[in-house]
């Protein structure tokens, strides 16, 4: 049966992680690698590496951080962050990655979803959804680091990434994000009810429950969180055992013993 | 040395990565005589049917992967290669394949969500050197929207995976191998399964 996946999000600028120093028994926190190969040892089904380098000349490097994550971890991985055209994309799957996620490029330039889908294949199109809630049960999107308001309705642009060829979709609850009170079940629920492709939710997680009630409620095929891994707050092994004694399908522990 | 047909713009860098993993030598090619030489070929899987296809023809590989393959050559296809092995391949019109194996591509039925994406349990269907050490019933990394069926030859079938049917997931006839999933991204249970490939060949 198709497992529900957990899915460490890693924010990387200039190679080095942010946000990962309380980790404990660990030589270099902010290596890339060194936390990718971590959360893999602790059972992760995915991770997602966003790029948050502001400077174009500092990008190669982030490729070399790609390279060394697929040479080092056998565990599928998205990336994201400042993707803007085809060549981007072709760039970092041609370092290791396997999907790259969009955001603000897809809202400026829809096109750019189905070229890469027609080009690389649907199932390596990830559209990411930065959406904010406006009135009751309708959200729009945002772009620029959810500082923007693009007027868009959140669904809308959820049907339009699934039609433009996306085979996944994340969709970041901006309220929720970094509030660690539980991801937004409905906006969650309302676009997984929508859409035939997967869908991860991300924005809120900070306790084991959260997890839970996205991927049962919320209809979530993949739960993406970043400070409650990073900060040791959950651990994966606990998180998942909990999971299967709630009936929630995941990836068996003696996988990766 | 593994000849790694090197045909598109995937993530084929994995799988020489985790080919490495085991120390066992592999190029990326598509040069016709670094394919004759080698002792086993991987196609592994990037784009849609159509492209792919298109993309052996301009490189002038159909043929050479179709004397390789028939004179006993090994050969492992991995997604998008394992479908390629069938007849025909009907994602987005109808197209032929290398038609090493009896059987068609087929879209995965609406019913489950597509495409059929993250980690999903192998079931046996028969005993295999490929399954060698494998744990019963291990989870192991899918991303695809197409699946092998049409006149498929079930004695052909090592493993399957459940997702809205029965989806071929190891198939073995002689020297061709496919798996649907991708080994290089399943963890140590797909490291272990290119090994066990490897030692076959």
């Amino acid at each position: 049966m198709l497992a529900k996946r957990i899915i460490p999000c890693l924010d990387v600028d200039k190679g080095r992680v942010v946000k990962g120093r309380k980790f404990q028994n660990i030589q270099d926190v902010a290596d890339p690698v060194e936390l990718a190969k971590r959360y893999n040892e602790a059972g992760a089904d995915e991770l997602v590496f966003y790029d948050i380098t502001a400077s174009n000349e500092d990008r190669d490097i982030f490729l070399d951080v790609v390279e060394n994550v697929a040479r080092e971890i056998a565990i599928p991985f998205t990336v994201g962050g400042g993707i803007r055209t085809v060549e981007d994309i072709h760039k970092v799957l041609r370092s290791g990655a396997d999907k790259v996620s969009i955001n603000s490029a897809a809202v400026s330039n829809p096109e750019i979803i189905k070229k890469a889908a027609l080009k690389f294949g649907s199932q390596c199109i990830v559209l990411s959804i930065d959406a904010k809630e406006v009135a009751e049960n309708s959200w729009q999107v945002y772009i620029n680091g959810g500082r923007k308001n693009t007027g868009i309705d959140a669904i809308e642009w959820a049907k339009r990434g699934e039609q433009l060829g996306a085979g996944e979709i994340v969709i970041n609850a901006i309220d929720a994000d970094g509030e660690k009170d539980g991801y937004n079940i409905a906006l969650t629920k309302a676009i997984a009810d929508v859409v035939n492709i997967p869908i991860v939710a991300s924005g809120g997680a900070g306790t084991i429950q959260h997890f839970a009630d996205v991927l049962k409620e919320g209809a979530a095929d993949a739960a993406l969180a970043a400070s409650v891994f990073h900060y040791e707050e959950i651990s994966i092994p606990e998180l998942k055992d909990y999971l299967e004694s709630d009936a929630i399908t995941v990836r068996s522990e003696n996988e990766w013993k | 040395m593994i000849a790694i047909i090197d045909y598109g713009a995937g993530n084929i860098k994995s799988l020489q990565f985790a080919l490495d993993k085991f120390h066992l030598e592999s190029e990326l090619t598509t040069d016709p005589q670094v394919i004759r030489d080698a002792r086993s070929i991987i196609l592994p899987g990037v784009g849609a049917f159509k492209d792919a296809m298109d993309a052996l023809s301009e490189l002038n590989l159909v043929t050479v992967l179709k004397q390789e393959v028939n004179d006993g050559k090994p050969i492992l296809g991995i997604c998008l290669g394992m479908q390629l092995f069938y007849e025909q391949g009907f994602e987005d019109g109808s197209w032929e394949g290398l038609g090493f194996l009896k059987g068609s591509v087929n879209r995965i039925t609406d019913t489950v969500k597509v495409p059929h994406m993250g980690w999903n349990t192998l079931t046996a269907h028969q005993e295999s050197p490929l399954l060698k050490t494998i744990a019963d019933n291990p989870y192991v990394y899918f991303v695809h929207s197409y699946a092998v069926g049409g006149n498929f030859e079930a004695d052909t079938l090592v493993a399957s995976a459940q997702y809205g049917g029965t989806i071929p997931a190891i198939v073995k006839k002689r020297n061709i191998v496919g798996m649907q999933f991708h080994p290089e991204k399943s963890g140590t249970t797909g490291i272990q399964l290119l090994k066990n490939y490897g030692e076959l060949i």
